[in-house]
């Protein structure tokens, strides 16, 4: 397939998993903000999530300081922001008008609808609803996924597009887990002092509330919440779930010029499988987990070099 | 305009024509609220689907729907057999034109056509002198405008032999259509258009470089923000080839290769949706970031075939159309069987003269001119519109054909007021590769706004389904 296509594919699903991520990360937010706080632990959360995304400072150059409102806004709605769930999922559509005639019909259509419809949640819309709107984003998330698996031919094309999903979807769980990490210490394998209620939004932020306690059967530590959502490979969100997928498709797709590509993936999906938590986490969950996103970024880019911007080296 | 237009529906009493008795008892039983709602749910189902086209001059990524009307434009079975006959001999005609133009000019040399109206024209592609290109075809894709004028005899309008668009609404209207009305499809027998893409890819096929046992096309399109990106993602998808821009393609050792995940892959055929200009800037425009470096070369050497051909513009150029009867009385030796639109040459001095008299009865077009820019209707021109174009012809009278006002056929449509008749036009697509091949029907255009000529949908023309009735 043409490489410029691997390319718009990769970045559609990317964007698409993106959306949903920051959708995720919002409602945790929100359901976080019903409860009585006090202003400095509002702002002390909202400055990690923005720093968990590497937005703090664009952020504070267009904001100034750091208020619910406006970070809201920022990472929800704001289309001079490349990183709102607005701009991913304009992204996401103009990626895939690009390659219309790669994917099929309903996946097209889905993301074109998606584009169409989300004019109903602006904040200048009249029945602007915070709780509605990101429902609505996780299940065009839902539907994009469901249409792709559900009418996409299994070749290279659908590689790609896994590929972009799964590398963004541990991007956007390794991020979550980093706004709640102490920086240079593992996480505690005691229920949770003042942040118990904050590890229990992430895992239901994650859709992995009821799936804790079916595999616990005990409180919530967020040494077992991030042993959940680092080492289980039935997980679908979890490091090791997505490693896994990111290494498959990248074997089926490789060629000529990969092969250090697909052993980077191996090797990380391999400390996944073979490591003990003790030992990944005992530098802090800070520390592994910001490792784990550079190796990401490496793989990121090694995945464009390899396949979609080979272009001007032939 | 005393003549009252050609109606395709209704006879001058009133009544429906044969051919529209059937649709037209149906019409009577249909509230206009179920056509109103009909026509929402077209439009809504256009959104969602993205058919939509870029307007040029507004904003970058703008997009719009062409407006759909729901009652079809009916040809009986007789008028599309003529009509089909007329196409086929026309286009035989303009591509044994190009190939004489770029070989032994022997049109130009038995004195049918001025020769510096071909030599001096910018639609000339010198480079194409002498090429030889496959079966010696150049016009691949044509889409031919014909209008029915006041008599409701077929005449040609316009030949668009560069990259003719539209036939992605064709097939369109006809999947809305359907899904609109099932129930007058069991009725009527409407000769299928929906195989279309396979004709198209078959032909491309057809005319591959010598040699090629199983050719590889591709699509090339200037990119996502072309008014007709729409249509060529469409195309490519339907018939299951790439879909290309110029960044994809590069030339290497005399041959054209696209650039993919497992390595450079060799294009046989080139089915491209930009100008001559833009197609290779080491050959034509050198600012042209939409382009193949080296392109020209390789196709030069015979290594690939680009479709249209390079340089068919020379045969759609307004000041050559004037000429085709003659081409098709040149080079096949028979009477032609579509008449064209009288035309006055205004290079010519007695019809510069006799249109600048007459200039607000007449329609005055640039002849380089496409898409309804650049053109004059004198009926509907106010007096500082006709004044103004006046001194544009009187500084370049070269650069301007005339027309009649053609009183072109109406055709009911339906309108916020209800039924109300609409001029309407039609382009049949007529391919030539092994062998030439028309898609029963074509596009019909209808201007929207009442009393108007203008049915390009850059300048508010809806388009319509067109059926060609099987018996």
């Amino acid at each position: 397939m043409l490489s410029r296509t691997a390319d718009h594919l990769y970045w559609m699903s990317r964007q698409i998993e993106r959306s949903e991520s920051l959708a995720r990360m919002l409602d945790a937010h929100y359901r976080h903000s019903l409860l009585p706080h006090t202003p400095d632990v509002v702002a002390r959360d909202w400055r990690a999530t923005l720093s968990s995304l590497d937005v703090l400072d664009p952020y504070l150059e267009r904001h100034g300081e750091v208020r619910p409102q406006s970070a809201f806004h920022f990472l929800a709605f704001d289309r001079d922001h490349d990183g709102s769930i607005v701009s991913c999922l304009r992204q996401a559509r103009e990626n895939a008008r690009a390659v219309r005639g790669t994917i099929t019909s309903e996946m097209w259509e889905t993301l074109n609808a998606t584009w169409l419809d989300i004019r109903r949640y602006e904040p200048e819309a009249p029945d602007s609803d915070i709780g509605a709107f990101l429902e609505w984003v996780r299940y065009r998330a839902h539907l994009s996924r469901g249409v792709t698996l559900g009418t996409m031919l299994r070749d290279e094309a659908f590689r790609f597009t896994r590929i972009g999903t799964f590398l963004e979807g541990a991007d956007a769980t390794a991020r979550m887990l980093l706004a709640l990490a102490r920086p240079g210490l593992p996480p505690a394998d005691e229920p949770a002092g003042p942040d118990a209620y904050a590890w229990t939004l992430l895992l239901r932020s994650l859709s992995a509330f009821e799936v804790y306690r079916k595999v616990y059967r005990d409180a919530v530590t967020p040494w077992r919440v991030t042993e959940l959502l680092v080492l289980r490979d039935d997980l679908p969100r979890s490091l090791h779930r997505c490693m896994n997928e990111v290494h498959e498709n990248l074997r089926a797709v490789g060629n000529g010029q990969s092969a250090e590509t697909e052993r980077r993936a191996g090797a990380l999906q391999s400390a996944f499988r073979y490591g003990r938590l003790e030992q990944l986490l005992a530098p802090g969950l800070d520390v592994f987990l910001a490792g784990f996103l550079e190796q990401g970024r490496d793989l990121g880019w090694r995945i464009a070099q390899d396949f979609l911007v080979p272009a001007t080296t032939y | 305009m005393t003549v009252l237009p050609y109606d395709e529906m209704l006879l001058p009493d009133g009544s429906h024509r044969g051919h529209y008795r059937g649709y037209g008892d149906w019409l009577g039983r249909q509230s206009a609220d179920r056509l109103a709602r009909r026509r929402a749910e077209a439009d809504s189902l256009f959104h969602r689907v993205g058919i939509t086209f870029a307007v040029y001059g507004e904003d970058e990524g703008t997009e719009r729907l062409i407006p759909f009307d729901v009652v079809p434009r009916i040809l009986p079975a007789d008028d599309w057999q003529r009509l089909e006959a007329g196409l086929r001999q026309r286009v035989r005609a303009l591509n044994a034109f190009i190939g004489d133009v770029y070989h032994g000019q022997d049109i130009l040399r038995a004195g049918v056509i001025p020769p510096e109206l071909i030599l001096c024209n910018v639609q000339y592609r010198p480079e194409m002198q002498g090429i030889d290109v496959p079966g010696g075809i150049y016009a691949h894709i044509a889409g031919i405008d014909v209008v029915r004028a006041g008599d409701g005899e077929f005449h040609v309008l316009e030949d668009n032999l560069r990259v003719p668009s539209g036939v992605s609404y064709m097939l369109e209207n006809r999947k809305m259509m359907m899904r609109l009305f099932p129930e007058l499809f069991a009725r009527h027998s409407v000769a299928p258009v929906e195989h279309y893409p396979d004709v198209l890819l078959e032909n491309l096929r057809s005319v591959a470089p010598v040699g090629v046992a199983d050719p590889v096309v591709a699509l090339l399109t200037p990119g996502a923000h072309n008014s007709a990106y729409f249509e060529h993602a469409f195309l490519a998808q339907q018939m299951g080839v790439e879909l290309v821009e110029g960044q994809d393609l590069f030339v290497r050792d005399d041959a054209v290769y696209m650039r993919t995940t497992s390595g450079p892959r060799r294009v046989d055929v080139i089915y491209r949706r930009m100008d001559d200009d833009f197609i290779d800037p080491l050959a034509f425009r050198p600012d042209s970031m939409l382009g193949v470096p080296g392109l020209l070369s390789v196709y030069r050497a015979g290594r690939v075939t680009i479709a249209n051909a390079i340089g068919t513009g020379i045969a759609d150029d307004k000041s050559i159309y004037p000429y085709v009867p003659e081409m098709i009385r040149f080079y096949l030796d028979e009477q032609p069987l579509l008449a064209n639109v009288p035309t006055f040459i205004l290079r010519r001095p007695d019809d510069l003269a006799y249109t600048l008299a007459h200039l607000a009865e007449l329609v005055v077009k640039e002849v380089h001119g496409a898409g309804g820019y650049g053109m004059l209707i004198g009926p509907a021109a106010s007096r500082e519109e006709l004044a103004a174009f006046r001194e544009r012809i009187l500084a370049n009278p070269e650069g301007y054909i005339a027309q009649p006002t053609l009183a072109l056929s109406t055709c009911p449509t339906f309108v916020e007021a209800g039924l109300a008749p609409r001029h309407i036009d039609l382009r049949p697509y007529v391919l030539s590769g092994r062998e030439i091949t028309i898609v029963p029907g074509g596009l019909t255009r209808v201007a929207l706004r009442a009393g108007s000529l203008v049915v390009n949908s850059s300048q508010g023309g809806g388009t319509k389904d067109t059926w060609v009735l099987e018996r």
